[in-house]
């Protein structure tokens, strides 16, 4: 979708993280990342580390912890995984999903010096 | 840097008509020449086998120990859209002060969703306050043919950016100023990817999909149908000439978003519009209601 776009978020909350929490540099970065977000995260590492490069999280390591697509299935009444947004529910087979996780894009946590 | 969220159009947005102090010329003075010696050594212990149940907090990556490493743990916890987000809400919180009802207009290119809303322009302007802020990514072409309608508009040009973000959305707003009340559409760059994902602070994302696209564009964009509340069935009109399934379309718009609304229409012929203008108003009235409340809430306390 748009990994570099993202990847300047992410600097953005470095920057303003590291002035309030005080750091000079980031080593590493989590990310969580659902599976319905959209994101391909070969094209966010490529754009991760372009998008850091002379910041303070210049060759900063990138860790991304992947989540589940979950929805709420209205014919079965139960929380169901779903690989994408138009999957059908794997137990009815119905397309009354409501989507209740995995579009998350979230920066976890940072290991900074 | 604050400015844009968009990485892609870094430097590059400018706001018709904003000059000196609105200009968004960001430069980015980073040094791109560093030596490729980066050290990607990563020693923490994050199996990657099991994604779904990673147990932080206890785990070998936060073992450091004393002496051996300065480096710490920071918890961030925050939405990598965040900073988009807040920007979102303080849009949100104006148009609601205000009492204006804002569409996000959004589709592929060639959906023919200048006509649509030109049209919806001519129609409407006699019956309620209108206003335009137009997003492309270099003329100004589309501001001038919303113009010729008599209707306030302003355009963001994106540069390079493949949408709008609700940072531009509020400067834009500061130099157009839409009355109390008013209707204010925002015609999003043509592109049914990244706008899904920048909200603007609008009451609605209204997708125009034309049949002259295929009927499975929803499941291939599944974001954007999913972040629609209105789904406006374009150029119906052609129906006769083309090999268009509508009730497939709906049941794949459906399958992404069981509740979206979706409505027929030709921007040419005219045909579906009234409802169009219907669905519009009834909008615009759930907002007034909201908004003569507050006001009134207002004026019995002065």
């Amino acid at each position: 979708m748009h990994e570099m776009s993202l990847c300047e978020g992410i600097l953005q909350v470095i920057e303003s993280e590291a002035e309030r929490q005080g750091f000079k540099q980031v080593k590493n970065v989590w990310l969580e990342i659902g599976d319905l977000s959209g994101v391909e995260v070969d094209a966010m590492r490529f754009g991760f580390e372009a998008v850091m490069r002379g910041s303070l999280a210049d060759g900063a390591g990138l860790e991304i912890i992947r989540l589940p697509g979950t929805a709420w299935c209205l014919q079965c009444a139960r929380t169901v995984e779903v690989a994408q947004r138009y999957a059908e529910c794997p137990h009815c087979g119905g397309f009354q999903l409501q989507v209740t996780g995995g579009d998350e894009m979230r920066i976890k946590e940072l290991e900074v010096e | 840097m604050m400015c844009n969220v968009c990485g892609c159009g870094e430097g590059e947005t400018r706001i018709e008509g904003a000059g000196g102090a609105h200009a968004h010329g960001h430069s980015h003075d980073h040094d791109h020449d560093h030596p490729y010696d980066h050290n990607h050594a990563h020693d923490h212990a994050h199996g990657s086998d099991d994604p779904h149940h990673h147990d932080y907090g206890q785990g070998p990556a936060h073992a450091h120990a004393p002496g051996m490493s300065q480096s710490r743990m920071v918890q961030i916890e925050q939405d990598i859209l965040g900073k988009n987000n807040q920007y979102a809400q303080a849009n949100r919180g104006r148009f609601a002060r205000q009492g204006i009802l804002t569409l996000n207009l959004v589709s592929s290119p060639g959906s023919g969703k200048t006509s649509l809303l030109t049209r919806t322009l001519n129609d409407l302007q006699d019956e309620l306050p209108l206003a335009v802020i137009e997003g492309d990514q270099q003329t100004s072409n589309d501001a001038e043919r919303i113009r010729q309608t008599g209707v306030r508009a302003i355009q963001i040009n994106t540069g390079k950016g493949c949408h709008l973000d609700a940072h531009q959305v509020g400067h834009a707003v500061d130099h157009l100023a839409p009355d109390d009340t008013a209707v204010l559409f925002i015609e999003n760059v043509g592109n049914l990817v990244c706008p899904a994902a920048f909200d603007l602070g609008e009451a609605h994302k209204v997708v125009i999909l034309s049949i002259t696209e295929g009927e499975d564009k929803p499941i291939k964009y599944p974001d954007m149908f999913h972040a629609a509340d209105l789904m406006l069935l374009n150029k119906i009109d052609l129906l006769p000439y083309l090999e268009f399934d509508v009730e497939q379309c709906i049941e794949y718009a459906r399958r992404i978003h069981p509740g979206i609304q979706v409505l027929q229409v030709s921007a040419t012929s005219g045909e579906g519009m009234a409802r169009w203008y219907q669905w519009i108003k009834l909008a615009r009235q759930t907002r007034l209601v909201g908004f003569e409340s507050t006001a009134a809430t207002t004026a019995a306390t002065a």
